[in-house]
């Protein structure tokens, strides 16, 4: 074989990756590409990390020993995923530190599913369920990403985020089969996480106007990634006997599944810090981030 | 690439790990950390708690040497299976036994 050779310019660059071709972390790659780059995989990143605080709360809460130890083991998985994610950022030149100070500061985002309350243990099923199934939808999309560091750890996180969805569909299903009580539980869940999950993957616009897909950083454009969550979801939440909150939700002849307009929104207004729980966790990720300095020095120090 | 100046006492250690014995080692991400004793640590918590892994390499990264040029000036492809085109004279040869075509 011969040398693959990166191309230096920014148009020839684009063809490469349009192609399915890859880049690692010591080749050129225009400006623009690395910021985006750093951009997307950030908030992945910050996503991690935030997306713990909503199960942590239940941890002590939850109802046996087995399901704490499932949820500490997930928050352990989840807190991993954000350690590899932002070595990723860090190779591209972002250090850890700056991401989150970014964090903390408000100034970068994370998704809209960890800004809400986890009320009741119906949530914590449905959030290990659903909003991890949406999420592995995403995630998949990335196992291709032109950016191959980002791919191949994105391997590991996939099969990781497998255990998960397990894991809260048999939390669900432990309650659908319980008592009238906890089956209305995980519906009055799934009402509230209903719109956030819909708002997930993003506005609709057309893959080949979004940025990353343009690049190949992902695969897949928002639309095809909701299509393929109520695809592969709504089925499953319907043969529990559970109501999913849209009138309209319905899949067509031709396959395609129509549904009440998300509010696009309330999404805004959430990811860009003003969701009912987003001071509260960022404010406690400073805490924590403060309290434990000490661990750092001592590490640096050894 | 300068990594133990840019992280301040830390360094990055490249992961590869096994899958199988007898698989080949596969470059699987990269840990951060003050020493080997440290970076064992991250790794075998990253790697291996699900038992996913049957051994880790743990590489710093400065170590690493790099070779990912490939230029071909002397022009090597008799080397390869497209320096060979054996198309035309096969054709000829068959028509000079006369097996064109037999085949």
């Amino acid at each position: 074989m011969a040398a693959v050779e990166i191309p230096r310019s920014e148009q020839a660059f684009l063809e490469y990756v349009q192609a399915g071709g890859q880049v690692e972390t010591t080749d050129w790659m225009p400006d623009d590409y690395r910021a985006k780059l750093v951009k997307f995989i950030e908030m992945h990143g910050n996503s991690e990390l935030m997306g713990v605080l909503p199960e942590r709360e239940w941890i002590l809460r939850a109802p046996t020993l087995q399901r704490k130890l499932a949820l500490t083991a997930k928050v352990q998985d989840e807190v991993g995923h954000a350690q590899l994610i932002y070595r990723v950022v860090e190779d591209l030149g972002k250090p850890r530190e700056q991401c989150l100070a970014d964090l903390i500061s408000g100034k970068a985002k994370f998704h809209n599913v960890f800004h809400y309350p986890t009320k009741t243990w119906g949530d914590v099923g449905v959030i290990a369920w659903l909003v991890d199934a949406a999420a592995i939808i995403s995630q998949k999309a990335l196992l291709k990403c032109s950016y191959a560091p980002y791919a191949r750890i994105m391997k590991k996180i996939c099969w990781e985020e497998s255990f998960h969805i397990l894991h809260g569909r048999d939390v669900i299903l432990a309650m659908v089969t319980g008592t009238p009580e906890q089956f209305e539980l995980v519906q009055e869940a799934l009402n509230r996480w209903w719109g956030p999950l819909m708002q997930f993957h993003g506005n609709p616009i057309p893959r080949e106007e979004d940025p990353m897909f343009i690049w190949r950083i992902k695969s897949q454009g928002n639309e095809e990634a909701r299509q393929g969550f109520l695809d592969g979801y709504v089925p499953q939440i319907w043969e529990l006997g559970l109501t999913v909150p849209d009138p309209k939700l319905r899949k067509r002849d031709d396959g395609v599944w129509e549904y009440t307009e998300p509010d696009w929104a309330e999404l805004k207004h959430v990811v860009t810090g003003h969701g009912p729980r987003t001071a509260d966790r960022l404010a406690f990720r400073a805490r924590f981030l403060e309290q434990e300095q000490w661990v750092r020095d001592a590490v640096l120090a050894a | 690439m300068g990594a133990r100046r840019s992280l301040g006492g830390l360094m990055i250690y490249e992961v590869f790990r096994q899958d199988r014995k007898g698989q080949p080692f596969e470059h699987a991400g990269s840990v951060v950390a003050p020493d080997a004793e440290f970076a064992e640590a991250w790794a075998r918590e990253q790697y291996g708690r699900r038992g996913e892994s049957v051994a880790l390499w743990l590489v710093p990264r400065d170590a690493v040497h790099v070779v990912a040029d490939w230029a071909d000036e002397f022009d090597l492809k008799y080397r390869r299976v497209d320096g060979y085109s054996i198309k035309a004279r096969l054709k000829e040869a068959r028509e000079r036994a006369g097996t064109a075509g037999a085949g």
